[in-house]
C-alpha cells in the first residue's frame, strides 16, 4: 500500500504545483458533477463486481450447509475449522515455499536481464528484451500444458535429451520434483514480465548520474548495486508485491499439471486449488467461502507486512 | 541478492571507461543470448510438435522435425474436431478479451481522468479503496464472484465472464497518474475559458493526450482476459462458451486420462500453438505503446 499510495501522493502534488497562478479558482458546481458523472460508472461496476462478492462471499462463510435442513448460521466455525485443516497449513506451506525459493530466484534473474540489458553491451539487445518478454504472452494454461509434456516421460523433451547422454532421466512429475518443476513453470512465464518493468526504470533514470560515476572510475557492478539499484527500489517493491500476490494465488499450474500427475499434486496443493475443490467438487460452498476469504487476509497480511519492512530498513540507511 | 549484479561485473571488469556507454562486451552479449534458450526451446518445442503426427511425437526427437510433415493435416484436425468447436473457442477468446478490454479501458480512463483533474468530496475514500483493491487477488475474488453469479442465476452466459472483467482498479491507478502528468491544467482551464463544457473537454482534448495511456490498460486488460483460466472455468459449463484456455485444458485432461485417446495429443500440442500467435504477434507489434505504459504506470517514482 505504501508504494502505491506514496508515489499516488506526489502525483497529486505534483498535479497540484502544475495548476500554477490558477490554483486559487472555484470549484464550479459543473465540474464536481462532471466528476461524479466520470467516475460513476466504474464505480458501480466496481460495487457490483467487486464489493458485493466480498460481502456476499463473508456472509456466506459465516454458515454451514447440513445434509438437512439446508443452512444453519455458525459464526466463525468454518474460520475455526479452516485453522484445524491440515490441507489449508499444507497449501499455505507450499505457497510460503514459493515466496522463499521461486520470488527471489525469479527477481534475481529478472534484475540481472534488467541490468545487463541496460547496460547497453549487449548486442542485439532489443531482440533480446523482446525474446525475453514472449513468455508472458503465452496463457498460463498454454505454457503449463507446455511445460508438463516437456516434463513427462512419453515424449518429454527433458527425458529424451539424458537418454540420448545416456543418463537415467529424472521423473520430474514425481511428488518430491512437483513443487520444484512448478516453480520452473513460473519462473518461465514471468521472469520476462518483471524484467521490462526493472528495465523501464532503469531507463527512467538520467543518465548523467552514471556517467559521472564512470568519470570517477567506479566499475560497472559497483554502479549498478550503489546507483542504479537504488534508483529503482520502488520498481522492486512493486515487483516483489506482485509476486507475493501472484504466489498465494497459485491455481492455473497445478490444477493443469493434476490432469497428467494427480498423486504428486493432490486436491489441496495450494489453498486456491483447495478452495476450489472444496467448491465445485465437495460441494462445500460455505468452508471454500472461508478459505478464499482467510487467503486474501493472509495475502494482504503478508503484502503489508513486506512493504512497512522494506520501507522501514530504506528509512533506517 | 548478492548474484544480482553478476552480469554487469563481467562488463565492467576488463576496461577502463573512456566513451560513456557505448561499448559490447562479447561476454556479456554470450551470456544473455545463451539464457535465452531456456526461454525460446519451449515454444520451438511446441511448434515442432505441432508439426508431428501422434506417432511421430513418440518415436522421433524433440527438437527436430519427424518423418513426415505433418502441420497442415493437424491445423485440419483441429478445426474439425468435435465439429469445429476450437473456432468457436478462439472466437469467444476474441470478443471476451476484446469487449473486457474496451470496457475496462472506458470505466477506467474516465474514473481516472476525474481522480486526476477535479476536486470533490469524497475522492480521496474513492481513492483509498480502489488502491486497497489492487492488492486483493483475483483469484481470490474468482470463488465469491462465482458464488454471487450463481444466486443470481448469471453463471454459464457470456456476461459472466465479461461483467468481472470490466474492473481493473490498477488501470484506474495507471490512468490517474497518466493524467495527472499528460493533460495540463492550463489547457483544461483555457478550454473552460472558451466556454468548452465539462464532457466536451474531456472527450475532445483529454481524450487524444490520454491516448498512449488508454492502449496499455487496453492491452493488458486484453492479455488479462486472453489468458484466463480460472474464471471461466468455474463460471461455464456449456463448451461452446468456453474460451480456448478452458477448451485446452479439457482436452489435456482427456488426452491424459488416456483410454484410446492418445490421438488428441497432436491435436492439443497444435491447439496450443495456434493459441499462442495472435498474443505474440499482439505484443512484437504494439510494443512502442506497452513498454512507455509500464514506464508510467508501473515504476514512476
Amino acid at each position: 500500500m505504501t508504494v502505491l499510495s506514496a508515489r499516488a501522493h506526489s502525483a497529486r502534488a505534483s498535479g497540484a504545483s502544475a495548476r500554477g497562478p490558477r490554483g486559487s479558482r472555484h470549484i464550479t458546481g459543473a465540474q464536481t458533477r462532471a466528476a461524479w458523472v466520470l467516475t460513476a460508472p466504474f464505480l458501480v461496476v466496481f460495487a457490483a463486481m467487486f464489493l458485493a462478492p466480498l460481502a456476499y462471499s463473508a456472509y456466506l462463510s459465516l454458515f454451514t450447509s447440513q445434509l438437512v435442513g439446508g443452512e444453519e448460521f455458525s459464526g466463525l466455525a468454518n474460520y475455526v475449522r479452516a485453522l484445524q485443516d491440515p490441507s489449508f497449513w499444507s497449501g499455505l506451506g507450499r505457497v510460503a515455499l514459493f515466496l522463499f525459493i521461486q520470488v527471489p530466484i525469479m527477481l534475481v534473474a529478472s534484475i540481472c536481464f534488467a541490468l545487463a540489458l541496460d547496460s547497453k553491451r549487449v548486442k542485439g539487445g532489443r531482440v533480446a528484451r523482446l525474446l525475453i518478454f514472449i513468455p508472458y504472452a503465452v496463457p498460463s494454461v498454454v505454457a503449463t500444458l507446455m511445460w508438463g509434456y516437456l516434463y513427462g516421460t512419453d515424449f518429454g523433451l527433458i527425458t529424451q535429451i539424458f537418454h540420448a547422454v545416456g543418463l537415467p532421466a529424472p521423473d520430474l512429475l514425481s511428488p518430491q520434483n512437483i513443487l520444484g518443476s512448478t516453480m520452473n513453470i513460473v519462473c518461465w512465464e514471468f521472469i520476462g514480465y518483471n524484467m521490462i518493468i526493472l528495465y523501464a526504470a532503469l531507463r527512467s533514470v538520467p543518465d548523467d548520474v552514471y556517467e559521472a560515476a564512470e568519470i570517477d572510475g567506479a566499475g560497472q557492478i559497483r554502479i549498478a548495486w550503489s546507483i542504479k539499484l537504488p534508483a529503482i527500489r520502488q520498481a522492486i517493491l512493486l515487483t516483489i508485491i506482485f509476486s507475493i500476490i501472484g504466489s498465494f494465488q497459485l491455481f492455473n499450474e497445478p490444477n493443469l499439471l493434476y490432469n497428467i500427475a494427480p498423486n504428486a499434486v493432490g486436491t489441496d496443493f495450494t489453498p486456491n486449488l483447495y478452495a476450489y475443490n472444496l467448491a465445485f467438487k465437495n460441494q462445500d460452498i460455505n468452508y471454500a467461502a472461508a478459505i478464499a476469504f482467510l487467503l486474501g487476509i493472509v495475502i494482504m497480511i503478508v503484502s503489508f507486512v513486506v512493504q512497512t519492512a522494506i520501507n522501514r530498513r530504506e528509512r533506517q540507511s | 541478492m548478492t548474484a544480482a549484479p553478476i552480469p554487469a561485473t563481467r562488463a565492467g571488469r576488463p576496461r577502463r571507461v573512456v566513451e560513456r556507454g557505448r561499448r559490447r562486451s562479447t561476454l556479456l552479449t554470450i551470456i544473455v543470448w545463451i539464457t535465452l534458450i531456456y526461454f525460446l526451446v519451449p515454444l520451438l518445442w511446441l511448434f515442432v510438435s505441432a508439426t508431428k503426427d501422434n506417432s511421430d511425437l513418440f518415436t522421433s526427437f524433440g527438437l527436430w522435425f519427424g518423418r513426415s510433415f505433418q502441420f497442415f493435416a493437424n491445423i485440419g484436425n483441429l478445426f474439425t474436431f468435435q465439429n469445429g468447436v476450437f473456432a468457436q473457442w478462439l472466437a469467444n477468446t476474441v470478443l471476451y478479451a476484446v469487449v473486457s478490454a474496451v470496457g475496462a479501458a472506458a470505466l477506467a480512463t474516465a474514473c481516472g481522468y476525474a481522480l486526476a483533474k477535479y476536486r470533490f468530496r469524497g475522492q480521496g475514500l474513492v481513492f483509498g479503496v480502489i488502491l486497497g483493491s489492487i492488492m486483493v487477488p483475483l483469484t481470490a475474488l474468482a470463488i465469491p464472484t462465482y458464488l454471487l453469479f450463481a444466486a443470481a442465476n448469471l453463471t454459464d452466459s457470456v456476461w459472466a465472464i465479461i461483467l468481472p472483467s470490466f474492473v481493473s482498479p490498477f488501470g484506474v491507478y495507471l490512468m490517474r497518474v497518466y493524467a495527472a502528468d499528460s493533460v495540463d491544467d492550463s489547457l483544461i482551464e483555457a478550454a473552460r475559458i472558451d466556454g468548452a463544457g465539462e464532457f466536451r473537454i474531456f472527450g475532445t482534448i483529454a481524450l487524444r493526450l490520454l491516448a498512449p495511456g488508454i492502449v496499455t490498460v487496453l492491452l493488458f486488460q486484453l492479455v488479462a482476459t486472453w489468458n484466463n483460466y480460472f474464471l471461466p472455468l468455474i463460471m461455464l459449463n456449456t463448451p461452446t462458451l468456453f474460451p480456448v484456455t478452458v477448451g485446452l485444458a479439457q482436452w489435456q485432461a482427456t488426452a491424459s486420462a488416456g483410454g484410446g485417446a492418445q490421438v488428441l495429443f497432436s491435436t492439443v500440442l497444435t491447439g496450443s500453438f495456434v493459441s499462442v500467435i495472435p498474443l505474440i504477434v499482439a505484443f512484437l507489434f504494439l510494443q512502442r505503446y506497452w513498454q512507455s505504459g509500464l514506464a508510467t504506470g508501473g515504476v514512476k517514482g
